[in-house]
């Protein structure tokens, strides 16, 4: 994960990496972020914190808000550390800055945010928004989010993104100032409706069956991890009764009794130390969901490349009939059966100022639509552009991102059979010790 | 061979080996204790060491005849510090039990076992024996022990009955596991100081044909005498290390049954996280297939994962063939045990009737009937019988318990060293690509 540098960093210490070696991890990262408002500001979101008010119908509500801190990056390598810019904000705030910065910036992958709702958790963890594992997994994925936005080349100079960082009040006006509600609503309503291209670009199309498999994909690596780690859980867990069965036949032996009290504690040891490795293995889990939401981003870039081609072709589609029927007009033949033929034959010809009238106000509608259909062209052009750019970006992203994320995977596998090998070795110490 | 009275046979073998043998002693002693050492613990030779050297190769009257040899003491000696299980008790039979053959005939299906003999015993006329035996046999032996050897703990065997269509009698891993018990059955028998010179269990290792109704009518006296019933008699006053045996067993049987539970459990919990693995591997193997960079890693990730799982395979399945094994043949251990506390018990009973009786009869103090007597001796034998059975008995299951639970630790540490090596030879897979891509950035 982009952010999480100084997390991993933390895991990898545990193992055989030189620190020079996660040191070029770190400036990776930092490089890839490097063009953007996160050169001149330190983001972070510090903590959370329960609040009780009246909603909008006036109902009582209990709600997280989470502070955002932010910072001069100058200030900070001066050395003068400036106390930070703070404010509060929302869970429903953020849901707000983002689907305003998919309106307004259809053609980027925009970073997703953490779940709402605890999904694909082993039982042990409870899905209640208000468990304080919960908040803290989000708060960890609601600043992993501004940082992405903040690192990326387009997001990152938003104003409106810049003020939700800065200003406190006034915010949520700002944003509906724009607009972009409205503009939200048409884009869903075009996009909800079924419409079939007839040129798709066959690269947006491989990327959105790419998203689709993605999705499922992960969604069942979830699933299943899910699953495993409540059996592990239930491994370890049940090992811990022999500590209490070996605590009570010491008590019945002499010679043996020593070291089966002591093994009886080492397999308590063994018991409790699941507890840390599932919670490690639940930030992996949290690494794979955002992709499993980022998969949901990109299938949104390319239905919305799918809607402006769509469009395209329906301009060029109205031209070409127009076209037609100019020509029809001009030549007084119907090659097609039409309304108008019929009418026509039934009503008798038209008068030739008539005629004209209406050739010259098709005359205009073509030219209309002939600039219409080249804006379309362009704005098409524009959107692949710019759009296969972002996907080029997310891809690198993802690869680099995924790969980081299964090297700390097999890392925290390689500590916890380390811990398992060093319990056992001192449980068969007290056992050989009999 | 025949099954003659144990003494003459075993002065006259004592005459062939001091014979043959004694000039070699050095060279072929150490040599064939070393193989039967090899047989009895394959892979750890210096666990029963001590068998070859310092031997008291008992004549019939009881005086230890010395045969050790001064160019073998020395590496004997060390084998013997290591060895300090047995608390000075030396081993000169060895028996195994292996080879485990099905035999088909048109009347019935069963499996005969090998049984080995190693041996520098003056009973036996050659060091070396070999029979076929199948599980009746053993059942036979160990009636006739528990006949003959009323005051001894008689080790168990394995059960006897199995479920029919539940367990597979027939198939490898019954097999073995029975094969195993029985192994245990008779090492245990041949390591008992009394036991071992029992003629039946003698007859049971040379004879090519067992002839099982043989001495049965001596047999049968014999053990009748025993089940004297008491029938609802309470003991006036049963000695309190009798008592306390008594209710050791109790509570050990009842955390070996915990054990068990546990051990199944665990057994559970890991062929379903098994399973979750097995699953949980080819989903990276299925995302690897649409992914570019990444293939390579994700493929890497599912061999990973595949190798933990049959790391795991391993794991539960040595748990349930050597860990289960051995609880419940010390839950039959425990009952055997208990039997003979049992018999005590009603020899007492039978002793401390009888003295009331007499106690009833006479009001005089007349000196105590020698009926009576040869009770209260019988008593005291049975006493002094049990307890060097039941010290026996204790060291036994401490070592048999240190093994199994090492053992069981060895077993998980291996289970992630496995793991531990998939997964570390993973990660320059994961980073190499990753460095390669950077250095061209």
């Amino acid at each position: 994960m982009a952010d999480s540098g100084s997390e991993e960093i933390a895991v990898i210490g545990n193992t055989d990496l030189t620190p020079s070696e996660s040191e070029n991890n770190l400036k990776n990262t930092m490089v890839e972020k490097g063009t953007n408002l996160l050169k001149r500001m330190e983001i972070n979101v510090a903590e959370a914190e329960k609040r009780t008010g009246k909603n909008a119908v006036n109902m009582q509500e209990t709600y997280t808000v989470y502070l955002i801190e932010t910072r001069p990056v100058d200030a900070a390598s001066e050395g003068t550390n400036p106390v930070p810019d703070s404010l509060w904000r929302r869970y429903s705030e953020f849901e707000l800055l983002r689907n305003y910065l998919l309106v307004a910036y259809p053609f980027v992958v925009v970073p997703p945010l953490p779940e709402k709702r605890a999904e694909f958790v082993w039982h042990k963890l409870t899905a209640d928004n208000m468990d304080p594992d919960f908040v803290e997994r989000r708060r960890v994925g609601l600043e992993n989010f501004l940082l992405r936005v903040a690192s990326h080349q387009v997001l990152s100079n938003d104003k409106i993104f810049y003020s939700f960082l800065t200003e406190e009040n006034g915010w949520k006006e700002t944003v509906f100032e724009t607009g972009f509600q409205a503009k939200a609503d048409s884009r869903l309503k075009a996009l909800n409706a079924t419409f079939r291209v007839k040129n798709p670009d066959k690269r947006f199309a491989e990327m959105k069956h790419y998203g689709d498999e993605l999705q499922s994909v992960i969604s069942q690596l979830l699933r299943v991890r899910a699953r495993a780690a409540d059996r592990l859980y239930g491994v370890y867990k049940v090992h811990g009764n022999y500590g209490r069965v070996f605590s009570e036949w010491s008590a019945i032996e002499k010679e043996m009794g020593d070291g089966l009290q002591s093994a009886g504690h080492h397999m308590d040891a063994y018991a409790a130390s699941v507890d840390d490795i599932l919670e490690e293995e639940e930030h992996y889990a949290d690494q794979l969901k955002e992709y499993l939401f980022y998969a949901d981003a990109v299938r949104a870039v390319c239905r919305k490349h799918e809607l402006t081609q769509f469009e395209l072709e329906m301009a060029a589609q109205d031209l070409t009939s127009k076209k037609q029927q100019r020509e029809e007009l001009a030549t007084g033949t119907v090659r097609t059966f039409s309304l108008k033929g019929m009418t026509s034959k039934l009503f008798g010809q038209e008068t030739p100022e008539q005629r004209e009238a209406k050739l010259k106000m098709l005359e205009t509608q073509i030219e209309e639509g002939e600039e219409l259909v080249k804006e379309r062209n362009t704005e098409c052009d524009e959107y692949v552009k710019s759009a296969w750019v972002d996907i080029e970006r997310f891809k690198e992203q993802k690869d680099h991102d995924l790969r980081e994320a299964l090297i700390s995977y097999a890392i925290m596998q390689i500590s916890m059979c380390k811990k398992g090998i060093q319990v056992w070795n001192n449980a068969k110490e007290c056992f050989s010790k009999m | 061979m025949s099954l003659g009275t144990p003494r003459s046979l075993a002065s006259s073998g004592q005459k062939n080996i001091q014979d043959i043998r004694h000039p070699l002693c050095a060279a072929e002693e150490s040599a064939s204790s070393r193989s039967a050492d090899a047989l009895i613990h394959p892979g750890s030779g210096a666990a029963t060491g001590g068998g070859g050297g310092e031997k008291d190769l008992s004549l019939p009257n009881g005086t230890p005849v010395e045969t050790s040899s001064p160019a073998s003491s020395s590496s004997l000696l060390n084998r013997l510090q290591l060895d300090d299980d047995l608390d000075g008790e030396t081993r000169d039979l060895f028996v195994t039990v292996d080879d485990p053959k099905k035999h088909v005939s048109t009347m019935e299906t069963y499996i005969t076992y090998r049984v080995c003999t190693k041996t520098t015993r003056t009973e036996f006329d050659l060091p070396e024996y070999s029979v076929r035996r199948r599980y009746q046999d053993f059942d036979w032996l160990r009636n006739k022990l528990e006949e003959s050897q009323p005051t001894h703990l008689i080790p168990p065997l394995p059960e006897k009955f199995v479920m029919k269509g539940v367990v597979d009698r027939f198939s490898e891993e019954f097999v073995d596991t029975r094969r195993k018990a029985l192994d245990k059955f008779l090492k245990r028998v041949a390591d008992h100081p009394v036991l071992s010179f029992n003629e039946h269990f003698n007859a049971f290792l040379l004879a090519k044909d067992l002839n099982k109704r043989q001495g049965l009518a001596l047999l049968t006296k014999m053990g009748e005498s025993v089940k004297y019933v008491t029938g609802g008699y309470k003991l006036r006053g049963r000695p309190i290390e009798f008592a306390a045996m008594g209710d050791y067993l109790d509570m050990f049987t009842q955390k070996l049954g915990t054990i068990d539970r546990i051990a199944q459990r665990i057994i559970k919990e890991q062929s379903e996280f098994l399973m979750e693995l097995r699953e949980y591997g080819p989903v990276y193997s299925s995302w690897s297939s649409f992914e570019e960079e990444l293939h390579d890693p994700l493929e890497g990730v599912s061999g990973c994962v595949s190798n933990c799982s049959s790391a795991l395979d391993e794991l539960t399945e040595d748990m349930s063939e050597e860990f289960l094994p051995v609880l419940r043949e010390y839950v039959l251990y425990i009952e055997s045990m208990k039997t003979v506390l049992k018999k005590r018990d009603q020899v007492q009973a039978e002793y401390e009737t009888k003295l009331e009786a007499v106690v009833f009869r006479e009001d005089k103090k007349t000196p105590v009937p020698t009926d009576v007597e040869k009770c209260q001796d019988r008593v005291e034998c049975f006493n002094a019988d049990l307890k060097a059975d039941w010290d026996r008995w204790q060291n036994n299951k401490r070592q048999d318990f240190r093994q199994l639970l090492t053992g069981m630790a060895d077993k998980n540490i291996q289970y992630y060293e496995k793991c531990l090596a998939a997964w570390e030879s993973l990660i320059p897979s994961l980073q190499d690509k990753q460095e390669a891509r950077d250095e061209t950035n």
